[in-house]
């Protein structure tokens, strides 16, 4: 085996005895894979339904609403933070159930020849 | 009580399912099922986060959602898919708003409980910036293409200069807010934030909307993902790097197929806005030998076509000629021509606008081809129809050095036997070119609205 592999399982090892990643750290890590991961997939979408794709990246977007919600629920900070949690949270539903039923009546409509 | 790895596991697994929804829309028999799926993801992740021991009530939620969801699907059933860049520049409106708000509303409850630190501030600084822009800069973009301002890009002297200061002191502020805990600092970045999208998306031209459009998909979702960082959420950080990248490819994708550097697009200044002389533009053109087809000329040269070619570009749109293309498609295939359809990426206002809109008429996906695929069957094509696209079938794109459009893929649909072109009138096209497939030998054009012509078309080609 060559060294800078050695190295770098040492490295792994050594990161693992630490007591706990930052969770800036592991938030990092996570970002930077999945970007990989979205790279290899979007390529695969097939231009025909880019439209499509445009519309349902927006819905899972919404997932933001995760962050309102907890906001909203927090019951602390008083009332401006109640009412900042509330928009969100009506904000991002709009987009949430509105992306997600553009994207099923769009990709309704592509049928094959009828032969 | 509900452990903190069961959360985390939640929404991994929703994570996985946003990704195989993505990975379904690489075909159209795919695509229904996965979107299906992100569905089921997005709902697995509301619910666990309902479930979250800090939410102590559920009132103020649930007329939230409910509101946004009666507003959401009355939106989504009424929309005209012509206006789909629009609908889509307005959701990403709403989710750059919905980042700043978290990012407000975050700052507020860890101040509270004391939680505040420099990597938590400088997240939060971070993701109300992208927030912001993609805020603004999406209203601006629905603005211009919902034509309540000019598409014209808005230049003026010292544009770059001011954006750059606008820059310089967003960061000053940030730092600012990061080292005294100043909330006065993190409004103001806020605001000059908003100012920034603004300024950033006004000087981009009508021509280089889809790009425009891709590029705030893409803003969303990094504002999606700075949001995860500030809550410490994998599942928003996942979600966020999957739009984020998607935006970013469909950006390329677009640019690419203009053949323009993403930079000139982001500085601005291309495609001016149509002038108002069309018929002095007509008659210099009748005088530079444009020949003119009747349309009966035209649905017998394609009736007694074994091959005709459709271009549809964003004029079919506007006219709405959509279902009276598939009309005469099946009018021309009932007599045995072979009908294909050939979309240029950049055709219409956002990628893979024309394919919607031809499905939308229920043209079957399997005869619309890409701009790649089909091009060499144009030398065997006897008839292309070129219904209200303009710039990307100009064959001075590849051959005339000086002009604007030189280096842009195009469709070549001037190597057909004949060309047959729909137009309105003279007028050049988004990107203010003129183009020299109209004075072309195999070339005529086709006067009138789009929708009257393909109608004409379809009833003179079934009496042919």
């Amino acid at each position: 085996m060559s060294m800078e592999w050695l190295t770098l399982s040492n490295l792994i090892v050594s990161a693992s005895d630490q007591a706990s990643l930052s969770p800036f750290m592991i938030g990092m890590i996570v970002f930077v894979l999945t970007c990989f991961v979205g790279y290899h997939v979007i390529w695969n979408v097939t231009p025909a339904l880019h439209t499509p794709l445009m519309a349902v990246t927006n819905a899972i977007s919404a997932i933001i609403i995760v962050g309102a919600l907890l906001i909203v629920a927090s019951e602390s900070g008083g009332a401006w933070v109640e009412i900042v949690g509330f928009i969100g949270v009506l904000l991002a539903s709009i987009n949430l159930f509105g992306g997600f039923a553009v994207t099923k009546r769009m990709l309704a409509m592509f049928k094959k020849q009828k032969k | 009580m509900i452990s903190t790895d069961l959360f985390a596991f939640v929404y991994l697994v929703a994570g996985v399912l946003f990704i195989f929804g993505l990975k379904g829309l690489s075909h159209p028999e795919s695509a229904r099922r996965g979107n299906t799926m992100a569905m089921v993801g997005m709902a697995l992740a509301v619910g666990i986060t309902l479930m979250a021991p800090s939410v102590k009530s559920y009132g103020l939620i649930l007329i939230a959602m409910g509101l946004g969801a009666v507003i959401g699907i009355i939106i989504a059933q009424k929309i005209d898919m012509k206006a789909m860049p629009q609908l889509v520049a307005a959701f990403h409106s709403l989710v750059g708003l919905a980042a700043v708000l978290v990012a407000i509303g975050t700052y507020l409850t860890h101040k509270e409980a004391g939680a505040l630190d420099a990597v938590l501030m400088t997240e939060l600084a971070l993701g109300s910036f992208i927030g912001a822009v993609t805020f603004t800069g999406s209203i601006v973009a629905f603005g211009k293409l919902q034509e309540i301002f000019g598409s014209a890009p808005v230049t003026f002297k010292g544009q770059h200069m001011l954006n750059l200061a606008f820059g310089i002191a967003i960061v000053a502020l940030g730092v600012v807010f990061v080292m005294t805990d100043n909330f006065e600092a993190f409004l103001l970045l806020t605001i000059l934030s908003l100012i920034v999208g603004v300024t950033l998306i006004i000087p981009i031209g009508g021509a280089d909307m889809p790009v425009v459009v891709s590029m705030l998909n893409s803003y969303s979702g990094w504002a999606a993902a700075a949001t995860g960082f500030t809550l410490n959420n994998i599942l928003l950080i996942i979600t966020g790097a999957l739009v984020g990248s998607s935006g970013a490819i469909l950006s390329y994708i677009m640019c690419k197929a203009m053949n323009r550097s993403f930079i000139s697009v982001i500085l601005g200044g291309f495609g001016a806005e149509a002038g108002s002389e069309e018929d002095t533009a007509m008659a210099d053109a009748r005088k530079k030998g444009v020949k003119e087809a009747a349309v009966e000329d035209a649905a017998f040269m394609m009736a007694n076509a074994s091959k005709v070619i459709i271009i549809p570009g964003y004029g079919m749109a506007v006219a709405q000629a959509q279902h009276a293309v598939k009309e005469m498609t099946e009018v021309m295939q009932a007599k045995g021509v072979e009908v294909k359809f050939a979309i240029h990426p950049v055709a219409g206002r956002m990628p893979g606008h024309m394919n919607v809109l031809l499905a939308e008429a229920d043209v079957p996906y399997d005869i619309v081809f890409e701009m790649d695929e089909i091009n060499n069957e144009f030398t065997t094509a006897d008839v292309a129809l070129i219904i209200g696209a303009n710039d990307v079938v100009n064959p001075d794109a590849k051959t005339l050095k000086s002009s604007p459009l030189y280096g842009m893929p195009i469709i070549e649909a001037y190597k057909a036997r004949l060309v047959f072109i729909c137009k309105r009138s003279m007028k050049p096209g988004y990107a203010g070119v003129e183009n020299s497939l109209f004075f072309a030998d195999n070339a005529s054009l086709v006067f009138g609205d789009a929708k009257a012509t393909c109608e004409k078309l379809a009833a003179a080609l079934h009496d042919a």
